[in-house]
């Protein structure tokens, strides 16, 4: 294949990468969020202490987490088919990502909102601040460049299980990577695929870290 | 005048419960007077910070009564609560600020937690930076303020809701003694121009003598002592009370000489006129000084000196009666051995 003909596919590649990443980033966070910030505040020293809630809560998030990716691929394969209508290509990627980021993504915000301080926390309820409002008001604007760290993280993350996902026909660079790199014989091809992959991942990480350092104002 | 705006009665505070139970507050009761700044003072573990944090039920008493300007709070539902915390105020050691907003923004919060409109709490957050004397940093943030700044931010948002009643929780621990002193000098200003109330917990003995009017002493839980700060600091009946206020009275127990101890106590009524050496001269005799800590706060003497009279009863009685003369009292230190 000559480089004309290489250019559509990988820049369909880099296109699927990036679709499966971000949409599946958004949909963790749709759920990861609040579950983060719920396993927070129901947290024993929490504004809300509630320790069954919290365990359980706790445990499912473990339990997700100790599945290794492709194993949990295959298995929620009858979830992806009743969700997406299919279970190859990009899209049906997308709900065992979700499924397999959302409690890594929870965890993240557990620990960024944790790092929030009690005293802060403390003062807003001496002015009489309600739960709600702490979470809204103090726990996320606060811990805010810890969160956009914290994100930067999953999307890098979720963008490798994306290329692991290339296996089972997912689309992106890593399905490039498998089928004409392992495959094919092709290490060449591999090999770019790898390094396409890390250039996006230095993308992101850049991009993250400079949203980060902007939005925080304990740095002078 | 003195009508109270806090009646604690009969608080108890056990954290954890069965054998591993620590309680750190017994059969705590005192009322606040409104209008008035009243300390609290104790070593580090007497509870203090659990008083005052069960007067806004930031920690909820085991046991007792906490009534705050006519509401009790202990069996107030959850949103009561809430909209009372609103008329006490609170500030703290480590200032608490929001680090991710500036000094406007800090005031603004408890105002929009309340509900207020925008541009009436950015009104309202200038007068209060103006108030504390910051009204060029309403742009800066936590981190680019200086301890003492942050503290005077951190009082401009504790009354920004116009509360009756500021809890100071050690609120200048984290200070040097000057901006101790002018941060001291704003919560007696703000107390003298507002009206509010202020209860102010605290460690150190010098926060209480510059801006309080009555005190409690705590200790191991329990209030060993209060009333008036003049009364208390110049006789005080308990041990733990003694020892707060004059830390170095095992000075006194590494004496061995013949002639007996006093400790005289300067109040401010004596105006700084050489004490010790006017009783020396007119005796005729020399004193052992043991041990001195005195101040001057606006050309008037406080503190406490410890002396070693001559042997001689005689001698020692016509100091007595020198002193007694120039208005300055005394007590003979009793040596446990």
């Amino acid at each position: 294949m000559t480089v004309a003909e290489w250019l559509p596919v990988v820049g369909q590649g880099i296109l699927e990468t990036l679709y499966m990443t971000l949409v599946s980033t958004l949909f963790a966070y749709v759920i990861g969020l609040p579950l983060g910030l719920w396993l927070v505040v129901t947290n024993p020293d929490g504004i809300r202490p509630n320790a069954a809630v919290n365990r359980i809560a706790g445990g499912i998030v473990n339990a997700l987490r100790s599945a290794p990716f492709l194993i949990l691929l295959m298995a929620l394969i009858p979830l992806t088919r009743f969700i997406t209508g299919t279970s190859i290509g990009s899209t049906a990627m997308i709900p065992p990502l979700v499924i397999a980021a959302f409690p890594f993504v929870a965890r993240m915000v557990e620990s960024s909102a944790k790092e929030v301080d009690r005293g802060v926390i403390e003062a807003a309820l001496s002015m009489g601040a309600s739960p709600l409002q702490v979470v809204t008001k103090v726990i996320l604007p606060e811990a805010k460049p810890s969160l956009i760290t914290g994100a930067t993280i999953a999307v890098t993350t979720i963008m490798g299980y994306t290329a692991m996902a290339g296996v089972c026909g997912a689309g992106g660079l890593g399905s490039i990577a498998i089928n004409y790199g392992y495959y094919r014989f092709q290490p060449g091809v591999m090999w770019a695929m790898v390094i396409l992959l890390i250039i996006i991942v230095q993308i992101f990480q850049e991009v993250g870290n400079r949203l980060a350092l902007k939005s925080d104002r304990r740095i002078r | 005048m003195s009508t109270p705006i806090i009646q604690i009665e009969h608080l108890t505070k056990t954290f954890g419960s069965g054998p591993a139970a620590v309680t750190a507050l017994e059969d705590i009761s005192l009322t606040v007077d409104s209008g008035e700044i009243y300390g609290i003072i104790g070593l580090s573990g007497a509870g203090k910070s659990t008083l005052v944090r069960c007067m806004n039920l930031l920690e909820r008493p085991t046991a007792g009564s906490v009534l705050v300007d006519g509401a009790e709070m202990t069996t107030l539902p959850d949103s009561e609560l809430r909209k009372a915390r609103q008329s006490i105020g609170m500030i703290f050691q480590g200032f608490n600020l929001l680090m991710q907003r500036n000094a406007l923004g800090n005031i603004c919060f408890p105002l929009e937690l309340s509900g207020w409109k925008k541009p009436e709490a950015v009104k309202r957050a200038r007068e209060l930076l103006k108030l504390v004397g910051l009204e060029d940093r309403e742009n800066a943030y936590p981190a680019q303020m200086s301890g003492g700044q942050k503290q005077r931010i951190a009082i401009a948002r504790a009354l920004a809701t116009n509360p009756k009643v500021l809890l100071c929780d050690e609120a200048t621990s984290a200070l040097d003694p000057e901006t101790t002193l002018s941060i001291l000098n704003l919560l007696k200003e703000l107390n003298e121009k507002l009206g509010v109330t202020v209860v102010v917990i605290t460690h150190e003995m010098r926060v209480v003598e510059q801006i309080c009017n009555r005190v409690a002493i705590i200790a191991d839980s329990h209030i060993v002592e209060s009333g008036n700060v003049s009364d208390v600091f110049r006789h005080p009946k308990t041990d733990a009370a003694r020892r707060l206020i004059t830390p170095n009275v095992g000075a006194a127990r590494k004496f061995s000489g013949k002639g007996k101890l006093y400790r005289i106590t300067f109040d401010g009524t004596t105006s700084s006129q050489p004490v010790v050496a006017g009783m020396v001269l007119a005796c005729g005799e020399p004193v052992n000084i043991w041990f001195a800590d005195t101040k001057d706060i606006d050309g008037k003497a406080y503190g406490h000196m410890l002396l070693q009279l001559p042997e001689n009863p005689v001698s020692a009685g016509r100091m007595l009666s020198y002193l007694d003369s120039q208005n300055v009292s005394y007590t003979e230190e009793v040596l446990d051995k």
